[in-house]
């Protein structure tokens, strides 16, 4: 039993089963559902799938990245909308593109001390639904009004507001320390680093081709669930929508740069896309997964988060995690037979690969030597954020679920997965399948 | 002295105690599950209303219940049932009057403090108190359920509602014995107030102690003043019931409007077979054109008339079956536990299919998994399921959000994924035998050994699907009625190697769903399906003699079935008719030989409402005999005329006499399933009793006699059954008296 492999010296968590929504551009078929209801379905058809008594679930750990002002303890709401009993426990978490990394490692860590032993973690995200704010001028005057114990006492309030105080505020995808938005922050680090315009192009190339392949090898057909899309169930979402089988590095060339229009390389086409969807899994102890008799689909091996300054290259994250990930779980880069890295931007993805074999970084970084080379035959084999697309809090679900069923289908046993997230946060998670 | 103001009075029910300056009179049944009124809580109440009278620290009474959900559910039937003559029955019926005419004029304040349901007597015990308050539940509710069991309100209900919210609202509610809810009934202004159930009895007392005072002062001042009170004199203006009101009650000319309408209307439903709405309806006109004392001696007489009437007794009959199967688990073995079903799976989610679903995850509350072949199919599930939940939503009777969260617990598929931890699979596949054994090694196959398998076949007995099956002791037949939402009876099927436990579950599942449930032992076509296959057959002999469509459906509705054969055709589809009426002509032989009529008329793609062609047209805003069809019939659009009355008893007689077979056959294990069976699940009339009440009261003789007449017209297929013969040979009765 000594050599038993664990998670940091605890017992060892599987992730039993996972599912997913298709992922879908915002304003497309799910423009009429909710977070909420994304997340509610997919959880709903994950307990299905795995076939579970709900009375085992001890707890749903789920995120959400931009809140739902109505439903904001999301992981609350979408326990109760699937109709799971309600006695189960709940949280929410969030940690912008790394939140349900965050769930499942969250999870993990109760589970691997003993505190709980089955878990369903993951995330949801609408950006067909995102909350559109009043100015604050506007607030402050309807808060008023609210008090006004008169008609004329509720009309007061409005007299001294704007015109452009009217217009609704949409949330912003931006840095609040910096001012800075993730577009802008993908320009930098593709100039500083110098990834050139086609390096990012093929990059995003790549990730379309791969992820239509894996379509149509029918490889998705056990992870991404069909949506009957309530209320008339007449439309059916069947698969991912932004995935093109046709795209070519000509065609992605003719994209013009939208966050520096003069000297930028980051377009359209070599970013993640606004996303609607959801995504799941079941975690359990190693021996409670046993004892129901599920073939887990992997074990997680170890974790490691990390952050740098965001205004430094905001989404350089990744690189700074991966080598303790590894450290902790006593494995080198070479050890890895499969990288799954989220894609937020191309400029993201190969700035952090040459962070990896870097020295100037991997000093920057206070470690000795860089952590080496990642081969692209390894990398991201049925497609990445930028071809899937990306809604926020249900990426690192998608990630780890997508890297178990690679390992499975090609017979490896390890898989690294590396998420960067908002506030020059990442992640880097090890999976391992026995 | 607290000794002594908390005892207990143990026969009736009833407490007694002050608090508060106020007399809390609690009406409790010991070993009852809800209380009920008879002479002796009669007696006893009027005891403690003299004590509390006499009591210096009372200065007001609050009748309230010890029973979780349930005020007063009605007056105690058994006791009625005993009663033998019409003049005892109006003694009695007097006697409730006087007894609440005193509590109506009793010196100090009453209060009733309603919980739960308030029935009958119930109701009428709360009309006669100064004010009445009630809990918000849900389970709250009032009415006047007495028309449903052949009666009506005798102990002055008839008079004081009309009195206290017009004579409208009154006959809405006591010639159809519906039961409102507490929102409703105060608005109808049958409650004064409602209020959180955890303060009912504080706010009951504080009330009490207000009109003692004379700081409250109930005003219900029904008319333009009382509806400018509770809406505002603008909005009064704009109310429909306030100009109805106005027009049609306050006046004798419009009042006899009202109440000719309201006869008129009674007539199209009952079709004179059930005499009780139309006797309430007399008892209320009386009370209002020749006052209250007229109307009280008009009720009682009545009431005294209808307690002894032979569709009365019918009908209370009827009611014990049920109450009886609700208690029995389904086997012969009393013991017999059911096991937990924490899960359902559903084969199939076309009508049957969806309409299952929304039973169990509705009324069962557990998670529901429906397997379709594509998502197309499935979505058209989840659509139909949605829907019935929209319709209670739309009425009220449901909030948005308790429908999302029952709706939360359906999910559709196209594979067999979930259905490994479901407890009990029911299938609603197409009724075909390969197809349905294919499905259950399906499921045997991708199950564990405590899943149970069932059937909603209609006619393929049990035993021929579960041949070659691992696991034939998991096997059983849930039989559903089409809609699933509506119709109340749940047929069970067991083969004699089906396992007790799975039966006694399954019979829980029915009940739970909110079904009467029948359990029958295993053959072709069971017992409803072969009872009405006789019947549907007669109906198209006739046809193929000449009769005329809307005749023949007319007949039998005038006899008292709810729709006529014919129509009934169309609904559930003349080719699914055509089919087991195949499978019943395969395994009974001639006698339940179908006419050719029907499979010449399937042949031309008339398959009824769903191909929007059948014996009627779908096109019109009415509903008309489609006239063409009758060129597919022998005598072509030159119809016979053709007596109802003998046409109606050639269809019923059919019927009576292919249950009392299945009972001689032992498919049914007693007559009263036979009767609640065909009382609730083919529309025979509840007036009768059933099959077999209907044979006992016309004798098993007379029975014979009019087979054996029928036998000689037009053959074999009336051929007696021989447990009829046997019974009449010994002048017995199916029911031992």
């Amino acid at each position: 039993m000594a050599d038993r492999p664990t998670l940091n010296g605890h017992r060892r968590v599987a992730i039993v089963s996972g599912i997913r929504t298709p992922f879908v551009k915002a304003g497309t078929v799910f423009s009429g559902l909710t977070a909420l209801d994304l997340g509610r379905m997919v959880v709903q058809e994950l307990v299905q799938r795995a076939d579970i008594d709900p009375q085992e679930i001890d707890q749903v750990v789920f995120g959400q990245v931009i809140p739902t002002i109505t439903a904001t303890s999301i992981a609350r709401e979408v326990l109760i909308a699937a109709g799971l009993p309600r006695t189960i426990e709940a949280y929410t978490v969030a940690r912008a593109c790394a939140t349900s990394i965050q769930a499942l490692t969250d999870a993990a860590n109760t589970i691997s001390l003993g505190l709980a032993d089955v878990a369903i973690v993951g995330g949801t995200e609408s950006m067909s639904d995102v909350p559109v704010f009043a100015s604050r001028p506007l607030a402050q005057a309807l808060v008023a009004a609210s008090k006004g114990k008169d008609l004329p006492g509720k009309l007061r309030p409005f007299q001294k507001l704007k015109p452009k105080d009217l217009l609704p505020t949409p949330p912003a995808i931006a840095e609040y320390s910096t001012g800075m938005t993730m577009g802008e922050s993908a320009e930098k680090m593709a100039k500083e680093n110098g990834i050139s315009r086609k390096e990012q192009d093929e990059i995003a190339l790549a990730s379309h081709r791969n992820a239509a392949r894996a379509w149509s090898e029918g490889k998705f057909k056990d992870e991404v669930m069909h949506v009957l899309i309530p209320p008339a169930f007449e439309q059916v979402a069947e698969r991912d929508n932004i995935v093109r089988q046709d795209s070519t590095l000509e065609a992605l060339a003719e994209l013009r740069p939208v966050f520096d229009k003069k000297y930028g390389t980051v377009t359209a086409g070599n970013s993640s896309p606004l996303t609607d969807g959801a995504a799941a899994l079941v975690v359990m102890s190693e021996e409670k997964a046993r004892s129901l008799g599920y073939e887990p689909l992997g074990f997680l091996r170890a974790y490691a988060y990390a952050a740098t300054d965001p205004a430094d290259q905001l989404l350089q994250g990744p690189a700074y995690a991966a080598p303790v990930a590894l450290e902790r779980a006593g494995m080198t880069l070479q050890d890895v037979d499969l990288f799954e890295m989220h894609e937020a931007f191309a400029a993201q993805v190969a700035s952090n690969l040459q962070a990896f074999a870097s020295e100037e970084f991997a000093r920057k970084a206070g470690r000795s030597t860089p952590l080496g080379e990642v081969d692209h035959s390894r990398l991201n084999l049925t497609g990445g954020s930028i071809a899937l697309g990306h809604p926020f809090a249900a990426t690192g679900a998608r990630v780890v679920l997508q890297a178990l069923h690679e390992l499975k289908q090609r017979g490896k046993s390890t898989a690294m997965c590396t998420v960067c997230a908002a506030g020059g946060l990442g992640v880097a998670v090890i999976l391992e399948r026995a | 002295m607290a000794v002594k103001i908390q005892e207990l009075e143990a026969n009736a029910g009833l407490s007694f105690r002050v608090e508060d300056g106020v007399a809390v009179i609690t009406i409790d049944q010991p070993s009852e599950a809800v209380n009920t009124l008879s002479p002796e809580v009669g007696e006893e109440l009027e005891r403690l209303l003299e004590r509390a009278r006499d009591d210096a620290n009372a200065r007001a009474i609050v009748f309230t219940s010890g029973k979780k959900d349930n005020f007063v559910a009605g007056a105690k039937i058994e006791f009625l049932q005993k009663i033998s003559t019409a003049a005892d029955a109006e003694a009695v019926s007097r006697r409730g009057q006087q007894g609440f005419d005193r509590l109506d004029a009793y010196p100090k304040p009453v209060v009733a403090a309603i919980h739960g349901s308030c029935l009958g007597g119930g109701l009428e015990l709360v009309l006669a108190c100064d004010y009445r308050i009630a809990s918000d539940s849900p389970k709250t509710g009032v009415g006047f359920p007495e028309v449903q069991l052949g009666l009506l309100p005798g102990a002055g209900g008839t008079q004081r509602l009309p009195r206290l919210i017009g004579a409208q609202a009154a006959l809405d509610l006591i010639l159809t014995g519906k039961t409102v809810r507490a929102q409703k009934a105060r608005k109808l202004g049958i409650l004064d107030e409602v209020c959180p159930r955890p303060i009912l009895l504080a706010v009951a007392k504080q009330r009490a102690i207000e009109l003692a005072s004379g700081r409250l002062k109930p005003q219900r001042a029904r008319g333009l003043g009382g509806t400018a009170k509770r809406f505002g004199v603008l909005k009064s203006l704009a109310h429909k019931e306030l100009w109805t009101e106005l027009a049609l009650e306050d006046n004798p000319v419009g009042r006899k409007i009202l109440f000719d309408q309201a006869r008129k209307q009674l007539l199209k439903k009952t079709r004179g077979k059930y005499p009780a709405p139309e006797k309430a309806l007399e008892t209320v006109r009386v009370g209002l054109e020749e006052g209250m004392e007229q109307g009280l001696k008009t009720e009682a007489k009545l009431f005294g008339e209808l307690v002894v009437s032979d569709v009365s007794k019918r009908l209370v009959e009827i009611f014990f079956a049920t109450t009886e199967l609700k208690k029995e688990n389904g086997t012969s073995d009393p013991r017999a536990k059911p096991h937990p079903v924490k899960k359902v799976g559903v084969l199939g989610g076309g009508l049957m299919g969806s309409g299952i679903a929304y039973v169990t995850m509705a009324n069962l509350g557990v998670p529901v998994r429906v397997k379709e072949k594509d998502d197309a199919s499935a979505g058209r599930a989840l659509k139909q399921v949605r829907g019935l939940l929209d319709e209670r939503v739309k009425r009220r009777s449901l909030s948005w959000r308790e429908a999302d969260s029952k709706m939360a617990l359906l999910t559709a598929t196209t594979d067999l994924s979930g259905f490994k931890s479901a407890d009990l699979i029911i299938e609603a596949v197409f009724e075909d035998l390969s197809l349905k054994r294919q499905v259950l090694r399906d499921v045997e196959a991708n199950t564990g050994e405590s899943t149970i398998f069932a059937s909603n076949t209609s006619s393929i007995p049990i035993g021929q699907i579960a041949e070659g099956a691992k696991r034939p002791q998991n096997a059983i037949g849930m039989h559903y009625f089409s809609p699933v939402n509506k119709m109340p009876l749940l047929e069970i099927i067991r083969n004699p190697q089906t396992a007790d436990w799975v039966t006694v579950t399954c019979v829980e599942v029915g009940k739970r769903q909110g079904k009467t449930v029948i359990v029958v032992n295993d053959g072709v076509g069971f017992y409803t399906s072969r009872a009405l296959a006789p019947y549907m057959n007669e109906a198209a002999h006739l046809l193929a003699e000449g009769a005329d469509i809307a005749e023949l459906d007319r007949a039998l509705v005038d006899f008292g079935f709810p729709v006529g054969p014919i129509t009934l055709l169309d609904e559930v589809g003349i080719d699914v008719a055509a089919k087991v009426g195949k499978i019943m002509h395969q395994a009974f032989g001639e006698r339940l030989g179908a006419p050719e009529v029907l499979a010449k008329i399937v042949e031309e793609g008339r398959l009824g409402r769903k191909s929007k062609k059948g014996f009627y047209t779908y096109d019109g805003k009415k509903k008309d005999v489609d006239q063409t069809v009758y060129d597919l019939l022998p005598y072509g659009r030159d119809r016979k005329q053709m007596d109802r009355q003998q046409m109606a008893e050639r269809c019923t007689l059919q019927l009576v006499n292919e249950a009392i077979r299945c009972l001689g056959e032992n498919i049914l294990r007693k007559p009263r399933d036979g009767d609640v069976g065909a009382i609730f699940g083919l529309g025979f009339p509840a007036y009768l009793g059933g099959p077999f009440r209907y044979a006992d009261s016309m004798g098993a003789a007379k029975l014979l006699e009019r087979l054996d007449h029928w036998q000689q017209e037009h053959g074999n297929r009336f051929e007696p059954a021989p447990l009829l013969q046997e019974l009449a040979k010994q002048g017995k009765k199916f029911y031992a008296a």
